[in-house]
């Protein structure tokens, strides 16, 4: 599926400003993984799916997708390939235009060409689609964007998203910027889309119990490194209180390490 | 003098909805429409002079417009060029261009030709009024400019170019690279002020490398009087309709400020800084009509 192979990425190279936002990460992704991403600010979670998505080309090693090197590929030919959806439920949706325009460009990725796909047929598609969502939104097709909530608007992001059948998914905390009540909502659908479609994803999540909960895998990351990596029953058997103390139990490995590194200079 | 003043304001239509497009819809203010406007005029000209036929003089007037545009996109795109400048610099080259189209001149004029206006009036004398031949025409010119704008933004590519002005961001995760977006966006806006610059041309009978000057002011403040008419609308067609009402609003506040200023001692040199005041006050009541709107909403989410 994915495979990151001595990934790194450096920031500011060669100034006073720089850092190493990931450092030599290797994983793969396989086919049907679920994957939550947990880790404390600047632990380098949304690097890593900048540099999947191609918004950041890696300082160093290689990025392969489905067996082909694509390290350099421009973000708009992944993304042909990989579903994003960002913690600003704007971003996902042209808010000026309708909800069935906004269906019309994100139903099929790739270039659009002069030719008018929406017509009734589809419509009628998109109207049995949005039912999912349970939001009422089959009713206000020709409504624009604007008119919609944070939490409606994040939700449609992630059914046009799924429509489009994605092999990968990148979801960047998709839910932190919605109200709890919402956040619950879009995480439910999101969680009902990968089971029915079977999609590849990843997840990052600040939510312990959310990454406990969700998936069939766990990356803990640091300071640009994947800490810990845990699927199948190991995972399922993990706890909060597990996971903190792991957590602390590797922070304060790294820490003595430090220590012991100073020491010995 | 009203059809003189409503075939003016149809003519410049033609310029004030490619500016539409730029600024409007791909959120791109190109400043490249002053180079391009007397392009179309200069290439319209040369093309009749050298015994080509109207229509397709107007094709060639077309993609030069369309190349101007797509230059300015390549300047943005691939040198990574504010747009801004990008268009800036386009524009100023296309002044020398222009120059070299004209033969070295700086006015031709264009009076003994052929041309679409005179095989129109020529065909149609004693069917209609003399004096409405020409606003008949363009009336239709314009109608027909406008539906095929609308036929194009109701097109998954026309929609696409839509939601990038909007949310770039978007586009991108479809897979749609937008550079090659904003390319046929620009090209489009500039084709379409070229057409416009190649009418005004046989209108006014001569092509001038000074056709252009302050024209890009003249297109922004007929799309914002154009915006003023309605409230808020998503609906291509209402907008296409409203730049086009903007223009001949404009350009009616214009001519009658070129033929009666004198009487307050007005001389067409003041018309510039008339254009850049009238802007000024229509972003000052653009913004006034926002606040009103969020205050009044205020109240009622209140309760």
């Amino acid at each position: 599926m994915i495979e990151l192979k001595n990934v790194s990425v450096v920031f500011n190279q060669g100034t006073v400003n720089e850092n190493q936002a990931l450092s030599n990460i290797n994983l793969k992704v396989k086919e049907g993984d679920f994957i939550t991403i947990i880790g404390s600010n600047g632990a380098g979670k949304s690097t890593l799916f900048n540099t999947i998505a191609g918004t950041i080309i890696p300082t160093e090693g290689a990025i392969f997708l489905n067996g082909r090197n694509v390290t350099r590929d421009p973000e708009y030919r992944r993304a042909k390939y990989i579903g994003r959806i960002f913690q600003n439920p704007l971003l996902g949706t042209a808010g000026n235009m309708s909800l069935e325009d906004n269906m019309t460009i994100t139903h099929k990725k790739g270039f659009k060409w002069l030719k008018r796909s929406l017509n009734n047929k589809m419509r009628e598609y998109f109207k049995g689609e949005l039912v999912q969502l349970r939001m009422g939104l089959e009713h206000r097709m020709k409504e624009n964007l604007v008119m919609f909530s944070g939490g409606q608007r994040q939700a449609l992001t992630l059914l046009m998203m799924v429509l489009s059948k994605p092999a990968l998914i990148l979801l960047d905390e998709h839910t932190a910027a919605l109200d709890p009540k919402n956040a619950e909502i879009v995480l439910e659908l999101t969680d009902k889309f990968i089971r029915e479609y079977r999609l590849t994803s990843m997840m990052i999540t600040h939510n312990m119990s959310h990454a406990i909960e969700f998936g069939n895998r766990l990356l803990m990351m640091d300071k640009g490194e994947i800490i810990f990596d845990v699927e199948g029953q190991a995972k399922k058997d993990l706890t909060v209180e597990k996971l903190i103390q792991k957590f602390h139990e590797l922070r304060h490995k790294t820490f003595e390490n430090d220590r012991t590194l100073l020491s010995e200079d | 003098m009203i059809e003189g003043i409503l075939v003016e304001g149809l003519i410049y239509g033609i310029m004030v909805l490619g500016v539409f497009i730029s600024f409007r819809i791909l959120d791109f203010p190109d400043l490249t429409v002053d180079g391009s406007f007397p392009l179309g005029a200069a290439l319209m000209v040369q093309c009749l002079l050298m015994g080509m036929n109207g229509w397709l003089a107007l094709l060639v007037a077309f993609a030069g417009g369309v190349l101007a545009g797509v230059v300015t996109a390549v300047i943005h795109n691939q040198l990574r060029v504010p747009n801004l400048l990008a268009g800036i610099l386009t524009m100023t080259m296309l002044y020398s261009i222009n120059i070299r189209i004209l033969g070295n001149r700086a006015n031709v004029p264009v009076l003994k030709q052929e041309t679409i206006l005179s095989q129109v009036t020529e065909r149609f004398t004693g069917i209609i009024p003399d004096d409405y031949i020409l606003l008949v025409f363009f009336v239709l010119v314009a109608l027909v400019v406008k539906i095929l704008i609308d036929l194009f933004f109701h097109t998954d590519l026309g929609m696409t170019l839509g939601a990038m002005g909007n949310n770039e961001q978007m586009v991108v995760s479809q897979g749609v690279n937008p550079k090659t977006l904003k390319t046929i966006g620009v090209g489009l806006s500039n084709g379409l002020v070229a057409i416009s610059g190649a009418f005004a041309a046989q209108y006014l009978g001569f092509a001038d490398v000074g056709l252009g000057q302050g024209i890009i002011v003249s297109g922004l403040a007929s799309v914002m009087i154009g915006e003023f008419l309605v409230l808020k609308s998503n609906k291509i067609g209402v907008l296409t309709i409203c730049a086009l009402a903007g223009s001949i609003i404009f350009y009616a506040v214009m001519y009658l400020g070129r033929y009666y200023g004198y009487l307050i001692h007005m001389t067409p040199s003041d018309l510039n800084l008339i254009k850049g005041v009238l802007i000024i006050i229509l972003l000052v009541l653009t913004q006034a009509k926002k606040f009103k709107r969020k205050v009044a909403f205020k109240p009622m989410v209140a309760k």
